[in-house]
């Protein structure tokens, strides 16, 4: 059995500890807005904070995020308005739409951790999330106009 | 593609599927039309004369009928379908909003249904080849056009007036000081006659609310950015297990013997299967192999590590890819087969002061969308449902009822988002593989893909030779022209392979060379395939433009010319090409369009987006070293893109600060996506230029997943893109935007870096580094 604290809510099911916390979302709490990308920490599409930090769910096991807080795309804000997915919807961000989840967990952490980030800053937390229809210009003036309003 | 395939007489178009499904029965126009004169819009018929597409040359056309792609809530909600995938162009908004605002609904008012596959009702869907908008925007604007007379004769009739002094504004229907809405006429106006274009008075496209503006968000933006948006993997049906499979290495392989039993006393998994196996040309069926049926998708990833399989390698087993390059490039110094003969290209090269040329290859290119192919398939009871992002549904369909050996009709593809398309989810294997297993396992199954898999089992963009060279007479001027090409056959996967190229591939930069050349030869050298071979985005535009595109920037540099007056001295005075009159072959295809309607090679215009690029990046102005700005202008899918790039190398790394991206589409639609759509190009073209590289050893895929097959990220992207859109009205008909924004990128990189460094790179990818 796995216990798990996600978006506030402990939820318990059954699971084995070395499941990663991916599929877990996904298959047994369907949770389905963290997305598979590669399974290998190397696109940040399934990208989730846990206790407020982004990390690659693909890569954390169950048995490792037995305690901490999970917090998924669906919830980061409870009216989906946290102030980097309206940057999101103000640039008309995305095209397929597939890697934004991780892309807006990813932005969203970068802000909790470093308010004001510079643009080399933003460049180097962005770079581990890949967007393959090439929606970077969009990403990072969404993250600049989350952090500065402008 | 396969449409063009068949078409062309390449493949014997493929009968056995008795395709039952019920014709739309269509509602017989009253006559009468006079009434539907509506006075807001009495605009000169010519706001909107038409003007013929291949759309209608397509299996099941163009649907332009109101009663299937409109339905009007009494509470006013406006129902729109969309019909073509959406894989991240926007088609899904960008239609239903030019049928809105012809109809005069209100776009808050409209909701947004997918259509399932059933191109007998709604008209062609392979959403692919750049044809969206080309091919249905004028159907958009009959449907909304019809609603709106609908609504308007309803009300008339309810009023006792003219219909003629109706009018219908923003989801209002008004006359004098009554005024009805949408809701309240739902019923009267959907059960009025549907009038014939003839009959309708268009907007003028002065008075367009949405269309051609870019200010309409796309339908799915906030569930996109709340994790809502349901793409392949995210659709569930009670009872519903997760398939994974191990696929032959080799294509044409298949298995000898299996040992599943550490897999099979796994807990959680219900089942090990083996899937049909494939031989070559077996268009779109899965390739085998042996799959796993789990609970969930962790327990099917550990148990398939656990099946051991013994593999035939079968035909292919030689294929290794550098010899293979080797053996292309040595092809392509020999004469190939005479495509397009304009003039008399060998004498001008036997009489020629100089013959200068280079070769210029390109490696297999795999098009890992982020969404790794992921379809569910419930097969019970003689029916079978499947959710699938597939950009050809009802090729899908087809697809998947033959290999269930079912009746079309009770095959329902239902289409869900596409986390990415390139042209790999044109082809469906990976549907069929959930409804085998569906079946087989009597479970609702969903085939997920990794990333791996996606990597190693695609249908490759082909890898090819493009041997360019250019006769000069005395005063180094350019008497003839010589390109033969060699690739291997997107036909080899379909039918027997002969090595050559088909139209549709000829077509796609080769025999359309825009030059203004006295003696022209299009060859094409033999290549057999040995892999799938399929399309990616832009197609074989990719090769030749970066061939087309580096040869023009390395006879600038060799003539001691300036690369932007080579290119237009190359293009020359504006004009439209005539392809009879230039030797173009007859079996010339121009992306399934018709000639003389807007569609024909017009090089003004091609000039034009090339100036218009390098205007905008300021072309000419001072660099210092190390940096350089390098043109490329290439025709696709009917529209003209110019790219000016501006390259920066960085310790030796290849950077691009700014590059502008010149696009002349006639009539722009949805200008915000059209740029959305530029951006991506100028990304994805960028990793084409630098990092794109499928190589093969032993017949098998090497690379595997991001560590070896990376991508442009936000850390080397270009950093700032500007779109310029060639303005035109609507008369001028709207072409492509998803695929041709992509091959001139890395020609131009090229030229810029050749610039920026003295490095020329004649083969794709260039790597990352000089
Ligand atoms: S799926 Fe986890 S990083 Fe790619
Ligand atoms: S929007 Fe398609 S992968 Fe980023």
């Amino acid at each position: 059995m796995a216990r798990l604290v996600v978006n506030g809510e402990s939820r318990e099911f059954d699971a084995g500890s070395d499941m990663p916390l991916l599929w877990a979302l996904r298959d047994h709490l369907n949770l389905n807005g963290t997305k598979y990308g590669c399974g290998a920490g190397l696109c940040g599409a399934c990208t989730v904070h846990m206790n407020g930090k982004a990390v690659r769910a693909c890569q954390v096991s169950l048995g490792q995020a037995e305690g901490a807080e999970i917090t998924t795309i669906e919830g980061l804000d409870p009216n989906g308005d946290h102030r980097v997915q309206q940057a999101w919807r103000e640039l008309n961000v995305p095209q397929c739409g597939f890697c934004q989840s991780g892309q807006i967990m990813q932005a969203a952490a970068l802000l909790a951790e470093n308010p004001k980030p510079s643009d080399e800053e933003i460049l180097s937390a962005m770079s581990g999330n890949v967007c393959r229809c090439g929606c970077y210009q969009r990403i990072v003036g969404a993250v600049r106009l989350a952090s500065t309003g402008s | 593609m396969l449409t063009y395939l068949e078409d062309l007489g390449t493949l014997a178009v493929r009968k056995a599927l008795d395709l039952t499904v019920q014709k739309v029965s269509r509602r017989g126009f009253l006559g009468g039309s006079a009434t539907f004169a509506l006075a807001v819009y009495a605009t000169d018929a010519s706001a909107f004369e038409r003007w013929k597409t291949g759309g209608t040359d397509m299996p099941h056309g163009v649907v332009e009928d109101p009663m299937v792609f409109v339905s009007i809530d009494a509470d006013g909600t406006v129902t729109l379908v969309a019909h073509r995938s959406e894989m991240g162009t926007g088609a899904r908004t960008s239609l239903p909003m030019i049928m809105a605002d012809e109809m005069e609904a209100d776009w808050d008012r409209v909701v947004i249904v997918q259509a399932e596959g059933d191109e007998p009702k709604y008209g062609n869907q392979n959403t692919d080849g750049s044809r969206s908008m080309r091919h249905h925007i004028q159907a958009a604007r009959k449907i909304g056009g019809s609603v709106r007379h609908m609504l308007a004769a309803a009300a008339a009739e309810r009023w006792g007036v003219s219909a003629s002094e109706v009018v219908v504004e923003n989801h209002v229907v008004r006359h004098g000081d009554k005024s009805l809405g949408f809701g309240d006429l739902a019923e009267a106006a959907m059960a009025m006659p549907v009038p014939a274009h003839e009959d309708i008075a268009y907007k003028s496209p002065d008075a367009f609310r949405y269309t051609g503006k870019g200010e309409v968000q796309i339908t799915d933006l906030h569930d996109i950015t709340t994790g809502k948006a349901v793409y392949g993997g995210d659709v569930t049906v009670p009872g519903m297990k997760v398939a994974m499979a191990v696929r032959p290495p080799v294509v044409g392989g298949k298995v000898v013997r299996f040992d599943a039993s550490e897999a099979l006393a796994l807990p959680g998994v219900v089942g090990v299967y083996e899937l049909p196996h494939s031989i070559p040309p077996a268009g779109f069926a899965p390739l085998g192999g042996v799959a796993v049926v789990a609970d969930d998708t962790w327990t099917a990833i550990k148990a398939r590590d656990l099946i051991t399989i013994e593999w035939d390698d079968g035909p292919h087993a030689g294929y290794n890819s550098d010899t293979f390059m080797e053996e292309m490039k040595a092809t392509a110094l020999e004469k190939g087969n005479a495509l397009r003969t304009q003039g008399d290209p060998d004498g001008a090269f036997a009489n020629a002061a100089r013959v200068f040329g280079h070769t210029y290859t390109g490696d297999h290119i795999a098009h890992i969308a982020m969404e790794p192919p992921v379809a569910l398939a419930q097969v019970q009871g003689g029916m079978a449902e499947i959710w699938a992002p597939v950009q050809s549904p009802y090729q899908a369909r087809t697809d998947i009822a033959a290999a269930l050996e079912m009746d079309v009709a009770n095959v329902k593809v239902n289409v869900t988002l596409l986390g990415g398309g390139f042209g790999r989810k044109s082809k469906a294997d990976f549907a069929t593989e959930a409804a085998l297993l569906s079946k087989m396992a009597g479970v609702p199954v969903r085939m997920q893909w990794t990333r791996e898999d996606d990597v190693r089992h695609s249908f490759y963009h082909t890898t090819s030779a493009e041997r360019i060279e250019v006769a000069l007479n005395a005063e180094d001027r350019v008497t003839g022209w010589r390109h033969n090409s060699v690739a291997p056959s997107i036909v080899s996967t379909f039918a027997p392979d002969s090595g050559y190229q088909f139209p549709v591939e000829n077509g796609m930069g080769h025999v359309d060379v825009p030059f203004d050349i006295a003696n022209i030869s299009c060859e094409n050298g033999k290549a057999m395939a040995h892999t799938r071979i399929g399309w990616f985005r832009a197609v074989s535009n990719v090769p030749r433009a970066f061939a087309i595109g580096s040869f023009v920037g390395e006879l600038a540099a060799e003539l001691g010319r300036d690369e932007k007056e080579m290119w237009l001295e190359l293009i020359g005075a504006p004009r439209t090409i005539d392809p009879a009159a230039s030797g173009f072959p007859e079996t010339y295809w121009n992306y399934g369009e018709p000639p003389g309607q807007g569609f024909d090679i017009q090089t003004g215009r091609l000039a034009h987006v090339l100036e218009t690029a390098a205007a905008g990046i300021g072309y000419g102005k001072a660099l210092p070293d190390g940096e350089g700005i390098g043109l490329a202008v290439h025709r696709s899918f009917v529209s003209y893109v110019g790219c000016a790039a501006h390259v920066k190398m960085v310790d030796g790394r290849i950077t691009v600060p700014e590059l502008h991206l010149a696009i002349d589409c006639g009539f722009a639609a949805n200008p915000e996506r059209i740029a959305s759509q530029m951006e991506g190009a100028a990304v994805m073209g960028m990793t084409v230029a630098l990092d794109s590289s499928i190589t093969y050893r032993d017949g098998a895929v090497v690379q595997a997943n991001y560590y070896d097959y990376d991508v442009v990220r936000a850390d080397n992207f270009p950093r700032k893109v500007v779109t310029h859109i060639v303005p035109h009205d609507f008369a001028t008909p709207s072409t492509g935007v998803g695929e041709p924004g992509l091959p001139p990128i890395a020609p131009a990189i090229a030229n810029a870096v050749f610039k920026a460094s003295g490095t020329r790179r004649r083969g794709l990818p260039m790597g990352r580094t000089i």
